[in-house]
């Protein structure tokens, strides 16, 4: 063949880009995550392993499974809509194991008033006091049951 | 070491399905979950919110927020009647603890929760020089922990200012709108935890979702609906003086 006479250099660069070729895909093939496209210009495992996370917050069903009877008060009360963690803080923990893990024993002084200390940018209709006023040192639950806080009238004396 | 041509070659194909594996991960998955039935936003009721700051503590305490960054925080807003284009905003540490006696006595005052906005349309994972930030197939706007590089490109992008860089482990962190809960059948912390139902899950693809109904009937709003980023945070009570 005339027109390749001479033409070995030409040969030997396409040998070179060949390998360069397929070195690419291999390391590609290698280096690219089996996942990645799977939902998109992404790691597909990165959405599973995002929902691998453990909880700390057990959700107020998993505490109402045993403690029904403070479901029972609080159902009746304006803290019906309020969670248990809200104010005892995450407990999956004592959910998994209620034996030896116990939740800590809750200030009233510093929960009621993370709500209910009044402040001019809370909603108008919300229940609001002022701590210093209020109960003159007292704490709350000396009036309030925290889990239904209505004061409710007790029968043959004064509180 | 000793070692015959024979044994390496035995050897190397062996070693390439190991570090296949190790590529493609073992995540523990919601078997129960399928994630093409579900497109997950959030309503907030700003009429609902007394700025008690459990979202931002539950928060911080689900997902280990180091202290000073936030992936959801809560503002305060004083806008006078007389100059309502700038409002005077607070936050003081995101409103984890509440916050003091207001110095205003005139003027609208109101608290503004706010957190990643999961964008359908999101400009924070359009800048991403590795895709290692997403919208999954629900919604969700999440963060490749083993692939973010930390450099920052998409902190710079969001126009909420709803990321930040994990000063220990120098990657992108963000609101995942807890995806580890959400994907079980439970709600995200911060509604978990808010004592007002004034921040509530949205399954948007469900049509049995109460959003369906609030959507129906009230007067919605997303933050700069101006970007055109598709926010998936729908505010009811939302004042015309936030940014």
């Amino acid at each position: 063949m005339k027109i390749f006479k001479d033409a070995g250099h030409l040969f030997r660069l396409a040998s070179v880009f060949l390998v360069g070729g397929v070195l690419f895909l291999v390391l590609r093939g290698f280096l690219v995550p089996s996942s990645f496209g799977q939902y998109g210009h992404y790691r597909g495992n990165a959405v599973k392993e995002a929902a691998t996370q453990p909880i700390s917050y057990a959700g107020h069903q998993v505490c109402e499974s045993c403690h029904a009877d403070i479901l029972e008060v609080k159902s009746k009360g304006v803290h019906k809509g309020v969670a248990c963690e809200a104010c005892h803080g995450p407990l999956a923990k004592h959910a998994d194991d209620p034996a030896s893990v116990q939740p800590a024993k809750l200030d009233t002084a510093v929960l009621c008033f993370r709500c209910h200390e009044a402040n001019l940018a809370k909603p108008k209709n919300f229940p609001q006091v002022v701590s210093a006023e209020h109960s003159g040192g007292a704490p709350c639950e000396t009036c309030h049951q925290p889990h239904s806080p209505a004061i409710v009238a007790v029968a043959g004396g004064s509180q | 070491m000793n070692m015959t041509r024979r044994q390496l070659l035995i050897l190397l194909p062996a070693a390439a399905v190991a570090w296949k594996s190790i590529l493609a991960g073992t995540p523990e998955t919601s078997p129960n979950y399928n994630m093409t039935e579900h497109w997950w936003g959030m309503l907030v009721d700003i009429t609902k919110c007394i700025g008690c700051g459990s979202c931002v503590r539950a928060c911080q305490m689900e997902n280990q927020v180091p202290d000073g960054y936030f992936r959801t925080w809560v503002e305060r807003y004083h806008v006078s009647d007389f100059d309502i284009e700038n409002p005077k905003v607070d936050s003081p540490d995101g409103g984890k603890n509440g916050f003091p006696p207001s110095s205003f006595s005139d003027g609208k005052n109101f608290f503004v929760p706010k957190m990643c906005n999961h964008c359908a349309d999101s400009p924070c994972t359009q800048v991403c020089p590795v895709g290692a930030t997403f919208v999954s197939p629900d919604g969700v706007v999440l963060v490749d922990q083993k692939y973010c590089l930390g450099c920052r490109y998409c902190v710079q992008a969001c126009p909420y200012g709803c990321r930040f860089v994990d000063p220990k482990k120098e990657t992108a962190q963000k609101c995942t709108l807890c995806y580890h809960r959400i994907t079980k059948g439970l709600t995200t912390a911060c509604c978990e935890n808010c004592p007002t139902g004034a921040r509530q899950l949205a399954d948007l693809k469900n049509p049995n979702d109460p959003i369906h109904e609030f959507l129906k009937t009230h007067a919605v709003q997303v933050l700069k609906p101006y970007l055109a980023t598709r926010s998936k945070l729908f505010y009811y009570g939302l004042d015309g003086s936030v940014r």
